[in-house]
């Protein structure tokens, strides 16, 4: 296993320089600069690109800028004058992190719980109901909950504050725009998952030795149709906890995707690329977990020393 | 004898889009304590629903139970709820099912599946159903249970695995143990293991078993009655000298006519001609009517009474009413009373071996495949020849590489190793397509499954005329289907079923059309990987003489792979057998049956069941041992000729005792 995972963690960092390199030159082919203000002369901007490297040419950038990334320095700001980039991804990963973390984790939960209840139910109106209930999630955008939220809960019922990000009750609202996408797409997994196990010759085993509908489901079905769910779990993951701009952007959460967006505009490259590669880690080391979760909850593909 | 459980006119339906399905229509039997029943029919006889239904494990809906009683122990389970049938279920009627690849959970410990039923009926503490489970895996023989117990499924081979399923289900010591086509899924000499192991565990415990099967060698092994069931219902039942020594109904006639028999060098096997009713619309009269040669006018308009032959004997046919007339038991059936080895077909093969000539010969041929760092020798070096215009038989259990052996013939592997001949080229070196095209035209597969190899999309005339358009055999349109409605006839189909698609066939009946996809290319030699082992076994018998009258007729070689030895040896001239990737044993296939050698082919031939209780009760099983042979010291066994056509796998000592062996006989 831990041959497994150091070879694992070797492939991962070729994938990281891959998508570094990558990155590096795809925003050296942008058009425009982040110096492109009118008010600025010319050999103002030339003192500002001397002083941030980007007078060399761009082969030695590269080489200066993956070196730096390998001693943890993914340079520094344009637009806020000299601050880390670092800095910034820290300050605001924590609060897109919370509200993806919450949502996750209530979508989970809610879906499964979706998920099986229509297969059991499977063909009777409280199937039909739960299936309904998963396209509209998929299919209405989560801005329109989120301003449907804020309009009956926030404004009307006054029970949850709307906007900022200010303690627990502040995360409820988004919290729930955001699962709603994640109860949707699990429902309807654990759906076709939960039924096609319950038709497996193991759960016909199962009932054949007394047990009831309950157990059944818990202690047979719920393991094997999570394994196919784990995959769609990795992308959703990093996809939440980075943030969503949207959402964010709604509810005004200082959040790491709000931050992305700005960067864009203003053509910040030092925080396009540490974001973008921040993400990439993120993505990268989420698949690893995925597929040592596959090991923990399906024995046959457990890895036992490397010899099997 | 105290009657355990009753079953009194059972009916039982599947409501689908197309109407009711009657899979058991008036189904009426009784178990005796501590005795085994056989249920045996083909697939769609619904004998599985039968069983299934004692336990209410019918889902539903679909399925429902009609009308009828279920008497267990005096009280009735039809009017049970789910609630009372939960107490039911594991502690007083267990099952054990066929696949035992899929019937346990792959992600729980064999020992937490165990000790579930035991916690739930017996009200145990964790460790004290913890020491149960592991005596119960002692007892049904799981080398270090202990160890064992927190071991995963996929840790364990498919017999073992059997094992696990009967400790499971004889855990809380259950009065009826249903056994669901136990072994189907088994390898032979496996299969003679649980068969023992379910004996011995009969005569410890008591329990009456209901064993269900469509193998009449099973049933003649581990029987004390027997009933014979076709579509839905029960047609005779009796004790099992009865079913075997005197049948009484057509059906049981057929059935027992298609099983090839060991010790006979029969002509055609006995087939029943076409194939089941559908059960959405059963026939008026009597079901089997339809196939029954000696059909009455009565069979078509009333259903049959079940007829009196003895206390303990009963059949449902109009044959047996006093007004009928007296039809003698077919002489194919008197085979099963006489077991005296003959052996006539010698001197036939002996005149043929002066001019016969080697169509394939397979020299030093090795296939290994990788699988991470893992090298798997699939195919580990094997010789053998096979001569125009005969069946070479290749047998062996699952994983002996007999298969690849076949794939690799006709190139679908890359051969690791070694030399394929084909009239004496080497086809494994051919670079040009055009040869390639032309050995692909001359060597064709036909394959196990009839349901996943022909492709659901395609016509039945596309699936046939496929190959005839890769090769370009057939010029225009009108030839093509006149080729296509030819070989529809030929393998016993209609011309109709052309512009079919293979979902309206039954498995027969498509299995008759991969011959037909097989042959529409003229070939010389096909290689048939186990090619009826998917079927039942009147349809089988339906497919071997159909092979066989092709052979006559085109003078086809074939490749014949198979686990199922009686069919080999009834089909083959000679006889192949791998044991782990080489041949340990290559001889005529009544000299192997007559003369086996080597100890693995000893065992596998005495592990065959045959459809007579009276062999089978005094039968010895031989075990094999492979670490007799199989040792890495000294010297290697080789495939050695010890008698003229007769090579065995051995050692220079055990090639001279051989030798002796024969120079004293």
């Amino acid at each position: 296993m831990g041959r497994y995972i150091f070879g694992r963690i070797g492939y991962m960092l070729i994938t990281f320089l891959v998508i570094a390199t990558f990155t590096f030159f795809l925003m050296q082919t942008l058009p425009g600069s982040p110096f492109n203000d009118e008010r600025l002369s010319e050999s103002q901007k030339e003192r500002l690109y001397e002083r941030y490297g980007l007078d060399e040419p761009a082969p030695i950038q590269y080489v200066k800028y993956m070196t730096n990334i390998f001693k943890g320095d993914f340079g520094v700001s344009f637009q806020y004058d000299g601050r880390a980039v670092t800095d910034i991804i820290g300050e605001r990963i924590g609060a897109s992190a919370v509200l993806g973390a919450q949502s996750l984790l209530f979508g989970c939960i809610i879906g499964i719980i979706l998920g099986i209840i229509a297969a059991i139910k499977h063909n009777t109106a409280i199937d039909y109901m739960a299936m309904l209930i998963a396209v509209i999630g998929l299919s209405v955008p989560n801005f329109v909950f989120a301003g449907l939220l804020q309009y009956w809960v926030g404004v009307k019922l006054q029970w949850l504050p709307v906007a900022f990000w200010e303690g627990f009750e502040y995360s409820i609202l988004p919290t729930i725009a955001l699962s709603v996408f994640v109860i949707a797409t699990i429902a309807r997994f654990m759906r076709t998952e939960m039924l096609e196990v319950l038709g497996q010759d193991y759960i016909v085993t199962a009932k054949a030795k007394g047990l009831n509908q309950f157990a059944i489901v818990m202690k047979h079905g719920l393991r094997n149709a999570a394994i196919p769910i784990i995959t769609i779990l990795g992308p959703m993951t990093v996809s939440l906890l980075t943030g969503t701009l949207v959402i964010e952007k709604i509810f005004s959460v200082p959040g790491l995707g709000e931050q992305f967006v700005k960067s864009i505009m203003t053509n910040d490259f030092p925080v396009i690329m540490g974001v973008t590669l921040f993400y990439s880690i993120l993505f990268i080391g989420v698949v690893l977990i995925v597929d040592i979760l596959y090991g923990v909850i399906d024995p046959r593909i457990r890895l036992s020393g490397g010899t099997k | 004898m105290e009657k355990i459980l009753e079953v009194n006119n059972l009916q039982v339906s599947f409501d689908t889009y197309a109407g009711e399905v009657k899979a058991v229509r008036g189904v009426s039997f009784h178990l005796n304590k501590g005795e085994t029943l056989a249920i045996v029919g083909e697939s769609g006889s619904g004998k599985s629903v039968t069983s299934k239904s004692l336990m209410k494990l019918i889902p539903n809906p679909p399925g429902r139970i009609v009308n009828g009683e279920i008497l267990f122990e005096g009280k009735d389970l039809v009017h049970y709820s789910e609630k009372q049938m939960q107490k039911i279920r594991g502690s007083e009627i267990s099952m054990i099912f066929q696949d035992p690849m899929t019937s346990l959970n792959p992600t729980m410990t064999i020992g937490k599946q165990i000790m579930e039923s035991i916690i739930k009926h017996q009200n145990v503490s964790k460790t004290e159903a913890r020491r149960k489970g592991i005596e119960l895996l002692e007892m049904v023989g799981i080398p270090q249970a202990e160890n064992r117990f927190s071991s995963y499924p996929h840790q364990f081979s498919g017999g073992m695995r059997q094992r696990v399923v009967i400790a499971m289900a004889i855990s809380c010591n259950p009065k009826i143990l249903i056994a669901d086509e136990p072994t189907t899924a088994l390898d032979v000499t496996i299969q003679a293991q649980i068969l023992e192991l379910l004996k011995d565990l009969q005569k410890k415990m008591g329990t009456s078993i209901i064993f269900i099967t469509h193998d009449l060698g099973v049933v003649a092994n581990i029987a004390d009655r027997v009933a014979v069931m076709y579509a839905g219902k029960i047609v005779e039942i009796g004790k099992v000298d009865e079913i075997f020594y005197h049948p009484e109904h057509p059906y049981t006639w057929g059935l027992l006519g298609a099983m090839p028999n060991l010790n006979e060098d029969a002509g055609e096997l006995i087939t029943i001609p076409g194939s089941p009713p559908d059960l959405l619309n059963p026939p008026l009269g009597d079901a089997f009517a339809d196939r029954n040669r000696y059909a009455m006018k009565i069979d078509y308009q009333m259903e049959p009474p079940m007829f009196k032959v003895s206390d303990t004997h009963y059949a449902s046919t109009w044959l047996l009413h006093e007004k009928s007339p007296k039809i003698m038991l077919p002489d194919v059936l008197k085979k099963h009373r006489q077991t005296a080895p003959r052996g006539k077909q010698n001197e036939h093969l002996a005149k043929r071996k002066e001019q016969r000539e080697k169509l394939l010969e397979i020299k030093n041929l090795k296939q290994y495949f990788t699988s991470g760092t893992n090298l798997i020798k699939a195919v580990d070096g094997i010789d053998f020849d096979i001569y125009k215009g005969e069946t070479f038989g290749l047998v062996g259990e699952s994983g002996c590489g007999k298969s690849t052996t076949g794939r690799t013939i006709i190139r679908l592997y890359h051969a690791t190793d070694g030399e394929i001949l084909y009239n004496n080229v080497n086809i494994h070196n051919k670079k040009s397509s055009l040869d390639t095209q032309k050995l692909n035209q001359k060597i064709q597969m036909i394959f196990q499954d009839p349901y996943s190899s022909l492709n659901p999309r395609q016509t039945v005339a596309d699936i046939i005329a496929e190959g005839m358009d890769i090769h370009g055999l057939s010029i225009n349109r009108k030839e093509r289907l006149e080729k296509v409605y030819d070989l529809l006839e030929t393998v016993g189909l209609n011309r109709e079923h052309a512009n079919r698609y293979p979902h309206e066939f039954s498995g027969g009946q498509r299995q008759r059309i991969g011959i037909a996809r097989a042959l529409a290319v003229d070939p010389e030699f096909i290689i048939a990987d186990e090619p009826i082992s998917a079927l039942d076994v009147s349809i089988q018998a339906q497919v071997v003489n159909l092979l066989k009258r092709l052979q006559k007729e085109k003078g086809l070689t074939y490749l014949f792979i198979a686990h199922d030895l009686s069919m080999v040896k009834y089909i083959s001239d000679r006889i192949g057998v791998m044991y782990k990737g080489r041949i340990v044993e290559l001889a005529e296939s009544n000299e192997l049956y007559q003369n086996p050698l080597h100890p693995y082919t000893k065992s596998l031939l005495s592990a065959i069941p045959l459809p007579d209780p009276e062999t089978e009760k005094t039968r010895k099983r031989i075990k094999f041992d492979e670490k007799l042979i199989w040792n890495d010291e000294g010297e290697e066994p080789v495939l050695r000729e010890v008698k003229p056509e007769h090579w065995v796998s051995c050692t220079e000592q055990e090639y001279n005792d051989f030798k002796n062996y024969f120079d004293v006989i």
